[in-house]
């Protein structure tokens, strides 16, 4: 049942995907790619990683989908087609296929998903299954975020600051220019 | 932009109105219980900035501003790094590492989750005030360009 799931979900995936390159209309491409975060985000779940298909779903599929059309409303809503001039399609399609057989080769090295005996498996996970007993947070995720990798997720709360200084640099300041033009 | 609330869309103001605390109540529900759930600082953030979206869409960014004051949106957006980098300065005068929980109670379970805490509830404000600010501005921006056209 659930592997069916799967199928379906990643064929949901690639149709959303190769519906997203071919379109043309920016606002429909957005509301596509919030659905194919949403579809993600019910492949994590499946996977039983909630707290990533959260972030997904929260993120992906909803505050990024909202920036990305406030930024549409700003710019423009359809892309610009260049005249079609004859173009070499051989040379392109042959370095993607060969990318594609380079990573899909790599993945045979690749322990089964879900081995109990994968190398990830051995590391420092058996320390994080028993971390709360040190820290009292019942949730691994949580306590790994934030106290294992606390330096980690300062950075990313840093990142986060710094895009809003950078939007706030770029766009914000346009009315106090104006009123020191006027 | 010309908030929905003004328009015909009434279907709209009506049913989406009444969301809003509900959909803050939940963003606070994954803050806090983000030790026993699926969910923390980011995701709540994250909830909260969507319901202050949807008042935005709502009501207006001008009536918006009224509650979400230019001054303080900016002073949250660093009020979360500064809470976030606190928590480690403290446990440093505390005499321990940058961001050691341990010391920040009497027994080191209890250090650890009042420092995952505080750390959370900064990665929340910051993250809520960001998103929200990145969409006023942007809508902010497109406004003032209208009215100079």
């Amino acid at each position: 049942m659930s592997q069916a799931l799967v199928i379906l979900l990643f064929a949901f995936l690639l149709i959303v995907a190769l519906v997203v390159i071919r379109l043309r209309d920016l606002f429909s491409a957005v509301m596509l790619l919030g659905i194919f975060s949403l579809l993600s985000a019910a492949l994590f779940t499946i996977m039983d990683a909630v707290d990533v298909a959260f972030t997904e779903a929260s993120v992906g599929a909803g505050i990024s989908t909202v920036l990305m059309l406030a930024t549409l409303a700003l710019t423009t809503y359809r892309e610009e087609t260049k005249k079609r001039r004859k173009r070499h399609v051989l040379p392109p399609l042959f370095a993607v296929v060969l990318t594609g057989a380079a990573l899909v080769y790599g993945t045979f090295d690749m322990p089964r998903y879900g081995d109990p005996d994968a190398p990830i498996h051995k590391h420092v996970a058996p320390d994080y299954l028993k971390s709360d007993e040190r820290t009292g947070i019942p949730n691994v995720v949580t306590s790994v975020l934030a106290s294992y990798r606390g330096y980690d997720t300062f950075g990313e709360t840093t990142v986060i600051f710094t895009a809003a200084l950078g939007v706030l640099l770029l766009l914000g300041g346009r009315k106090k220019n104006e009123e020191e033009g006027s | 932009m010309k908030p929905i609330a003004q328009k015909r869309n009434a279907v709209l103001r009506v049913s989406l109105r009444p969301l809003i605390p509900f959909i803050m109540l939940f963003a606070l529900y994954v803050q806090f219980h983000g030790d026993f759930g699926p969910g923390g600082g980011f995701q709540a953030g994250v909830i909260f900035a969507a319901a202050l979206v949807l008042y935005v869409l709502l009501f207006g960014n001008e009536q918006a501003r009224k509650v979400l004051n230019r001054k303080w949106m900016e002073t949250l957006v660093a009020a979360g790094v500064f809470i976030y980098g606190g928590t480690g300065v403290v446990s440093i005068f505390l005499g321990g590492k940058f961001l050691e929980y341990d010391v920040l109670a009497h027994d080191t379970v209890h250090g650890q989750e009042r420092g995952v805490f505080w750390v959370e509830l900064g990665v929340g404000i910051t993250v809520t005030a960001v998103m929200t600010t990145l969409f006023l501005t942007f809508v902010e921006y497109r406004a003032a360009r209208r009215s100079g056209k």
